[in-house]
């Protein structure tokens, strides 16, 4: 048996395989089709201050070989998040990590702050990358002394692990993650959705009601990869790889790449068994290559 | 109501007309519990430019062949490539989702169905008449072609037609039909699955009576289970998935 474990920071995840953000509900959703418990981390939908409604419908778009969506961050709040979500999840044998967003520096550092004592809530993803919101989101992390300044302030309240979701929306990702990592995050997701659109030509209309939207699936794949093969070299922190993965060869790839873990999104509603099917198949890749560690794998592209 | 992911083997593809069909499928365990107005997620794999399940209403549930059947119309590729599925093929779903209808609180109950949007009525009328209820059907569409299978509801209840262009049945729009006149106050609940216009058509002349009014929305939707949030429809409650809190709403409770 290969051993599958990995330490993103202090989060020993017992295999490199968690669900994305807003692509899992909270877990529970999916108790019907999986044991929930066999992944490696969960990242649950976006955990914002105060209660947000989202955008209106129509908040999707099917595209070639992936969907653009424009949810903009429909939670009910961290209050509501503590009192009635987690109670619901704490029973869960794996790291449950919250995805932190605000339209305010302070909004996204109450939510962390208030995480803090959640004893099963083991680190936060800040999303400083959601293209969906006027404000905040995005707009924190297209620049470096934005994204550096939500890092640093969210960090001065949060004591746990701390990983900062990346926007594929800028020039150079690579500077984007450094300038975090200098200011405290212990990990980075990489990538968010890309910023696209979609056009009913028989209506001359946008598909979604906020004209634009993230696209999401296998479409990004090569992208992601690209990104994460960047930012990897580019820093010392674990780097979390996401983008497209819909199956264990496209997860192989990106630890290869040099993720030191990975997030499945988008295949979760195609697949909702995706998730172990990627977990068995990294261990029959590695039985069937003699690797005895899934480190061994982590940054083992061979250029 | 617990959900499931099974492969499904095709017993028929039943081409009704050029535009509807559908689809038998047996289950490869025992066909758990489905309620009218459930509608699974169907992976459609024989088509490259489909890459997300398509959410069909359940048409029929048979427990003594094991067998549930899709009532589907051609639209777009996905469609298309359900339609050249033959016996034999293979048809993985995400079923059953969604909740279901209310019971009427007096005997009279009218479903209203336009176009492909009749599929969820067939179990219903199949459930009221089985409680002891009085369906009508009332079956709307652009052209008789649009009229699909009306022989299914006649154990059921009594069955009305209405066209666009009078090929069959009474010419004009549902909402047009005689049903909607002095009748209407005789029905203590009004069901209704079809085109969005129809529908709040349809809710707008149940409100004017105060009859309960119940309809399923098609919104489209990604994962099916409550997990992406994309299908949302906006209720006096705030917003609610159309794949967990619908498909099936009551007309007053949507804005």
């Amino acid at each position: 048996m290969p051993e599958l474990s990995v330490n993103v920071h202090k989060l020993l995840l017992k295999n490199p395989v968690m669900s994305a953000s807003g692509t899992f509900g909270y877990g529970p959703e999916f108790d019907d089709f999986i044991d929930v418990n066999r992944l490696g981390g969960i990242l649950t939908k976006a955990c914002t201050s105060k209660n947000r409604d989202g955008n209106r419908y129509p908040r999707m778009a099917e595209t070639p070989s992936g969907m653009l969506n424009s949810v903009g961050l429909q939670n009910k709040g961290v209050d509501y998040f503590i009192n009635t979500i987690y109670p619901k999840i704490e029973h869960y044998n794996t790291h449950i990590i919250v995805n932190v967003s605000d339209s305010t520096v302070e909004g996204y550092m109450e939510v962390a702050e208030k995480l803090n004592s959640l004893e099963k809530v083991t680190g936060i993803e800040l999303n400083i990358s959601c293209p969906n919101v006027k404000e905040g989101g995005m707009a924190f992390g297209t620049s470096c002394p934005m994204a550096a300044s939500v890092t640093k302030s969210v960090r001065s309240v949060y004591d746990k692990t701390m990983i900062v979701k990346l926007s594929p929306n800028v020039t150079n990702i690579a500077e984007i993650a450094k300038a975090v990592e200098d200011e405290g995050a212990d990990s980075v997701s990489v990538i968010n959705t890309l910023l696209g659109m979609a056009i009913d030509a028989e209506k001359r209309k946008p598909v979604l009601s906020t004209i634009t939207g993230g696209l999401s699936g296998p479409a990004i794949k090569p992208i992601a990869l690209r990104m994460v093969w960047q930012v990897s070299k580019a820093v010392n922190i674990p780097v979390i790889g996401l983008g497209g993965i819909s199956n264990a060869t496209d997860a192989i790839e990106f630890l290869l790449a040099g993720a030191t873990a990975i997030q499945v999104g988008t295949a979760n509603f195609v697949d909702p068994q995706v998730c172990i099917k990627i977990i068995d198949g990294i261990e029959a890749y590695c039985t069937r290559h003699g690797i005895k560690d899934v480190k061994e794998l982590i940054g083992a592209l061979e250029c | 109501m617990k959900k499931f992911i099974h492969d499904f083997v095709v017993t028929r593809n039943h081409h009704i007309t050029d535009d509807y069909f559908a689809i038998y499928l047996k289950c490869p365990v025992s066909l758990p519990g489905i309620l009218p107005g459930q509608f699974a997620e169907v992976l459609v794999s024989n088509s490259t430019t489909t890459y997300l399940r398509r959410p069909f209403s359940i048409y029929d549930a048979d427990y003594e062949k094991n067998e549930l059947s899709l009532l589907i119309k051609k639209v777009g590729d996905g469609t298309a490539a359900l339609s050249k599925l033959i016996e034999g093929d293979v048809l993985n779903l995400v079923y059953p989702l969604g909740n279901s209808f209310s019971m009427p609180s007096g005997k009279k109950a009218l479903l209203v169905g336009g176009g492909v949007g009749i599929a969820p009525m067939l179990m219903l009328a199949k459930l009221l008449h089985s409680k002891g209820y009085k369906p009508d059907v009332l079956i709307g569409g652009r052209t008789a072609d649009d009229i699909i299978e009306p022989e299914k509801y006649e154990p059921y209840g009594k069955v009305f037609i209405t066209t666009d262009d009078g090929s069959a049945g009474e010419k004009g729009m549902v909402t047009q039909h005689s049903l909607f006149a002095e009748d209407i106050k005789t029905y203590s609940a009004i069901y209704a699955c079809g085109p969005d216009p129809m529908m709040k058509a349809v809710g707008r002349i149940a409100a004017t009576h105060d009859i309960p009014c119940e309809i399923s929305l098609e919104n489209t939707m990604a994962c099916g289970i409550g997990a992406c949030l994309c299908c949302v429809v906006e209720t006096i409650e705030g917003n609610k998935t159309t794949c967990m809190e619908g498909p099936v709403f009551d007309t007053r409770m949507l804005k």
